[in-house]
């Protein structure tokens, strides 16, 4: 996986070295993301799809929706699961076989923030109570790795979600049949935005690109929702952050994800194009 | 049920700012090299540290430094319904977050080419178990002999009931407004574990990481109060069961 991935030592003194007099080694501002590209409708077999670059990072989601039977301690809410999975073609250290900590941590914090924000209005998702509900399931793959997947993940999941065209279902004869032709939106409420920061000696990095993340000491990914509250955060990484470091994080994750926020908005059912 | 009565009393009976009971033992198993029990409200974890010691496979190992391991890990039993005693993604991802959270305070730099294991296993959970499994891990380290930079405590902050709250317990989990699990380094004033769901304004942010700090503290006093009750108070004269000596 690529978090074990070595990286050239002389790169990551001119990475600290750099930092030092404010500078990255790609000429972006601290705070900068690098350029987020957001295509949606790139799988049309899927119900909602879509194709997220981030620099040289980039991420396939594709949402697939389908009657599923509702979990026992939630009868009266649809399913909502969100997965994550780094293909081999995505770096050299990546190897098929079941997903390590890594990637397992990166599938669940991705579903974490969009589940948290309550993006998707799981309560609009029951076909009967207790016996049928709608599930929706949000797969990314991750197609190649430039760092930051955790964000690339997470707009990926949120563009497909959001050009999602549903299927309808109604209860008859004890199993949910399909209505032709009734195709609608996702109850969405609100736009998850997931802002992940890393911490290199005392600076604090937006975005990290795939060299900034081996030279992380800790980071932080914090996602806000459309009225700008903190929903979701995870930390990472084998070091820590101070009370005014981590408070700091979550304003900027407020801060830039209002503006990535932007990127979203007039995609959904039928809007395919890119953004 | 009431989360949050007219007078600010819990549904535990517990004030917004108060955490839950906590007893913490230092030691306690033979086998490992160093041991720690706690029950933090109705969780009841066992965590027993092994090394530094060989590790296998050889290919993990590291020529720079020593390299820390860590294993949560839920009974079936300790659960309303029975847990598949198979280790679920939920506890991959936690084993991995108390993994980060106490590398920074492990000086595994000073043991090259070698493991140091900690297996946690929670025997009975009622929410909070993160928490109290990384303090556990924590003395279990330290009563291991294991070099440390310093402690890591752990306590969650939340919200309920529009109310920031210290120690969410199990019902506060499933019905209330947000969890936020913390560890933190006392000495070194460092943050190593963070989570958050749920929904927070900026401010209440800002408030629940203060309270989370403070109910962390409230556990590293009762931390060092176990480690100097196995190591230095111990009156039945057995100058301690593990490797500290009476002094």
């Amino acid at each position: 996986m690529a978090e074990a991935a070595i990286i050239d030592s002389l790169k990551k003194a001119r990475i600290e070295e750099l930092l030092e007099q404010g500078k990255r080694l790609d000429g972006r501002a601290f705070d900068e993301f690098r350029e987020i590209s957001i295509e949606t409708g790139a799988i049309p077999k899927a119900n909602g799809s879509a194709r997220v670059k981030i620099g040289d990072t980039e991420v396939v989601c594709g949402v697939k929706i389908q009657p599923d039977r509702p979990f026992p301690d939630s009868g009266d809410k649809g399913v909502f699961i969100c997965t994550a999975e780094m293909l081999p073609l995505s770096h050299p250290s990546v190897e098929t076989g079941p997903p390590g900590p890594h990637v397992i941590e990166l599938a669940r914090v991705v579903d974490r923030g969009i589940r948290e924000s309550h993006m998707i209005d799981v309560s609009q998702l029951v076909i009967k109570e207790n016996k049928s509900v709608v599930g929706v399931f949000a797969d990314n793959v991750v197609v190649d790795y430039d760092g930051n997947l955790f964000d690339a993940c997470s707009f990926a999941a949120t563009a497909a979600l959001l050009s999602t065209k549903s299927p309808k279902w109604e209860f008859k004869d004890d199993a949910p049949a399909l209505v032709e032709g009734s195709e609608a939106d996702l109850p969405v409420g609100t736009i998850p935005v997931s802002v992940t920061m890393v911490r290199i000696g005392q600076h604090i990095l937006v975005d990290p690109n795939a060299d900034e993340w081996q030279c992380k000491d800790a980071r932080v990914t914090i996602t806000t929702n459309s009225d700008g509250n903190i929903c979701a955060m995870q930390k990472g990484g084998h070091d820590g952050f101070t009370l005014e470091q981590i408070k700091e994080c979550g304003k900027t994750s407020a801060r830039i994800g209002a503006e990535i926020r932007k990127k979203f908005d007039g995609i959904s059912a039928g809007s395919d194009a890119e953004q | 049920m009431v989360l949050l009565d007219e007078n600010g009393i819990r549904c535990d009976g517990r004030k917004v700012d108060e955490t839950r009971r906590v007893m913490i033992k230092a030691g306690g198993l033979k086998n490992a090299d160093g041991s720690a029990y706690i029950e933090f409200g109705d969780n009841k974890i066992v965590a027993g540290v092994f090394g530094p010691r060989d590790v296998h496979p050889k290919h993990m190992s590291d020529t720079d430094t020593g390299i820390l391991r860590v294993r949560y890990h839920m009974e079936p039993f300790s659960v309303g319904e029975r847990k598949n005693p198979a280790p679920s993604r939920r506890e991959i991802e936690i084993s991995k977050v108390i993994k980060e959270a106490l590398e920074p305070a492990v000086m595994l730099e000073m043991f090259p080419r070698t493991v140091v294991d900690v297996f946690i296993e929670v025997l009975q959970a009622d929410g909070g178990t993160r928490c109290a499994a990384l303090s556990a891990a924590s003395v279990a380290l330290a009563d291991a002999g294991i070099p440390m930079r310093d402690m890591v405590a752990a306590c969650a902050a939340g919200k309920v009931a529009d109310t920031v709250i210290l120690d969410v317990n199990n019902e506060e989990d499933q019905a209330g407004q947000a969890d936020m699990p913390m560890g933190y380094m006392p000495t070194l004033e460092k943050i190593t574990l963070l989570q958050l769901d749920g929904i927070l304004t900026p401010e209440e942010y800002e408030k629940c990481v203060e309270i989370g700090i403070k109910g962390c503290m409230q556990v590293y006093e009762l931390q060092k109060k176990a480690l100097s009750e196995k190591y230095f108070n111990n009156e039945n004269g057995r100058g301690g069961s593990g490797r500290g000596q009476k002094r």
